[in-house]
């Protein structure tokens, strides 16, 4: 087992320090990198650079899904493979369909964004290498943490931490991790 | 860090005292301070009045409801009172009551939440518990009421060795659907709301074993930009699907009853009856569980009495418009002209052994909500308490009024009859009552009963264009 560098750790007081030592961050140029915050900071997303999430897509795929499959399931089971009349009624006729299908929508949309904000954030995963920060733990209380990483085409040992330095990080730690 | 000149202009600009709105938190030191007080109650010594509560519950929950349950299904549902022309009992009472009780959590976590009441935050965790454990008791009662529970798989579309399948245009299969797909959202969306604050109990926990718990729950929850990023787009997400089943749910279960020819069931205003019925007997539940709640964790100072007052009001409103409903209901009996329907209405209040049920509902429902309209009334926590258990009682005769009320005198005098519970309908309940606040009571010790990333993120201190948030003079950009 050999340990490398994972990147350089930097904490800050307030949510506007960070804020402004992210744009800084951003203006040097460095790609990989990322701030980890108690609470999403508004005015984050647009330093960082991220547009829309696709979590929404995700959840309107499955939703959509689900609705059309529960359209498809009523139709099959109830209009053709044991045709049942109930009531001199249709066998098969769209709004019968509605309420289960918007039914099964939501639990879709539900499922979606779950999966979907799960997906995306790569999670669940059991070890990330800032979790054996003794620091890091204080991202979930009132510290404010910009991480740069290490294989950032950009990241330079000392010239990183000193840019750390000046836009006011205290505390500048190396991250290690395992292979 | 905090600019104190800032500040001191920030006071100076500051609308007067009687215009500010309530802040969030009273008397809030910070953001580790905040973190410090929401984590004590999962982190500290388990209180007396933890067990004195638990060990009922838990009596409740692990003996009487296993025995009624199982006595139930190993000889019948001819152990309950159910019988011609009542077949639907306190079972059906009792579903609609928990799935009404659940309502209220959904409303103020989902519908609060796209309406960006920050005060919502403190109380939206312990709401969402509480709709999560009442689905689940819930979801239990049609489920055995059919009687064969162990064919309850036929409500599944599954193939099965008669080739057949379910009849997807009734609505108690409907119901199926809308009571699983409730239980399974809203325990997502409570899970999910849980994952940051499993990370901040992760960082905090000082065992091992408390480390690996939160660790497997938290997921690897490392609270970088890029996972708010998402969490948050997830989390609109499911708060707008929550607040759509809020209107959902019920009214399915409000379907069942007007899609039925019976007098009394038969009225198109049923589903939207249905859901504010529920909603209204949520709050109470709110109101039933928070104001003992609050003061014996020591969270006073998080969920205030402006919260509780905002409660009482939303309980008001969902009061009015059920009073709105009682009204045009009787009113619509009379004018339809239709003589079943004005003989099941007179009978509610008028007629015999149950007019005590149907008085009980008007006297509380419609009476003693009107006390909210009082300023003195929403501010005195002991009243609040008896009046959201009131609530509980008066929306519980609600029920028992429409279901057994409109069943026991139905169209051919001949077919009369009455229904009384057995013990084994009442034991159940209990039960369930039990198993509910045993649950309840094992979340709020164990999980993060307060959503704690939340609270700190509508702190002024979390705004960084606040100066307590860090925020220079000349920084507005």
């Amino acid at each position: 087992m050999s340990t490398k560098t994972y990147g350089l750790m930097a904490e800050f007081n307030s949510p506007a320090e960070v804020l402004h030592a992210a744009e800084k961050v951003r203006a040097a140029g460095y790609r990989r990198w990322d701030v980890f915050t108690p609470f999403p900071i508004h005015g984050i997303d647009q330093v960082m650079g991220y547009g829309n999430s696709l979590v929404g897509w995700v959840s309107l795929a499955m939703g959509a899904g689900a609705f059309a499959s529960v359209v498809g399931l009523i139709w099959f089971t109830n209009a053709f493979d044991y045709p049942l009349m109930v009531g001199g009624k249709p066998l098969f006729s769209v709004p019968m369909t509605f309420v289960p299908a918007y039914i099964m929508l939501i639990m879709g949309g539900a499922l979606g964004a779950l999966i979907g904000m799960l997906g995306i954030n790569q999670l669940p995963r059991l070890h990330h290498p800032l979790l054996g920060k003794k620091r890091f733990e204080n991202a979930s209380r009132d510290k404010f943490i910009i991480v740069i990483g290490a294989n950032d085409l950009k990241f330079s040992a000392t010239e990183t931490r000193q840019l750390l330095a000046t836009i006011g990080g205290a505390n500048i730690e190396t991250v290690e991790e395992t292979d | 860090m905090a600019d104190s000149v800032n500040i001191e202009e920030l006071k100076r600009l500051a609308p007067p005292a009687e215009l500010r709105r309530a802040p969030v938190v009273e008397g809030n030191q910070g953001l580790g301070w905040l973190t410090d007080k929401l984590s004590a109650f999962a982190e500290g010594k388990t209180p007396l009045w933890w067990w004195i509560l638990f060990l009922p519950a838990a009596f409740a929950a692990t003996v009487i409801f296993p025995v009624c349950l199982f006595y139930q299904v190993f000889t019948g549902v001819g152990v309950w009172g159910n019988n011609h022309p009542v077949m639907w009992g306190l079972d059906i009472v009792n579903f609609i009551w928990w799935v009404g009780v659940a309502h209220a959590g959904t409303l103020i976590s989902a519908l609060l939440f796209l309406t960006k009441q920050h005060w919502r935050t403190t109380i939206g965790r312990m709401a969402e518990a509480m709709t999560v454990f009442s689905v689940m008791m819930a979801g239990l009662y049609p489920a055995i009421h059919v009687g064969r529970a162990w064919f309850d798989w036929y409500m599944f579309p599954v193939p099965n060795s008669n080739g057949n399948w379910p009849q997807f245009k009734s609505p108690l299969m409907w119901d199926v659907f809308a009571v699983n797909t409730y239980l399974v959202v809203s325990t997502l969306f409570w899970f999910m709301g849980m994952i940051p604050d499993f990370a901040v109990l992760r960082d905090r926990a000082t065992t091992r074993i408390r480390k690996t718990i939160f660790s497997f729950l938290a997921m690897g929850w490392t609270g970088s930009a890029w996972q708010w990023h998402n969490y948050e787009k997830a989390y609109v997400v499911l708060s707008g699907l929550c607040t759509l089943l809020v209107f959902t749910v019920s009214s399915i279960v409000g379907l069942d009853f007007c899609t039925a020819q019976i007098a009394g069931w038969h009225a198109t205003i049923f589903p939207l009856y249905f859901v504010i019925g529920a909603v209204f007997c949520g709050f109470g539940m709110v109101l039933v569980i928070l104001i003992p709640l609050r003061k014996w964790c020591g969270l006073e100072n998080v969920i205030t009495k402006s919260h509780i007052d905002k409660v009482a009001k939303l309980t008001l409103v969902s009061g009015l418009i059920i009073d709105y409903i009682y009204l045009m209901e009787f009113f619509i009996a009379w004018y339809s002209g239709d003589s079943y329907e004005r003989w099941v209405f007179g009978h509610r209040l008028f007629g015999h052994t149950y007019w005590i049920l149907g008085w009980a509902l008007i006297v509380i429902n419609v009476g003693v909500t009107q006390l909210l309209w009082l300023k003195k009334v929403r501010s005195n926590l002991a009243l609040l308490f008896v009046i959201g258990l009131l609530i509980n009682c008066g929306m519980w005769c609600e029920r028992f009024v429409i279901v057994v009320g409109s069943l026991y005198q139905e169209f051919l005098p001949a077919n009369w009859g009455k229904y009384m519970p057995t013990m084994w309908d009442i034991g159940l309940y209990i039960g369930t009552l039990g198993a509910f606040f045993m649950l309840y009571l094992l979340f709020v010790k164990f999980l993060p009963m307060i959503a704690i990333s939340e609270v700190k993120g509508v702190m002024p201190e979390a705004d960084p264009h606040h100066p307590l948030g860090g925020a220079k003079k000349g920084d507005r950009s």
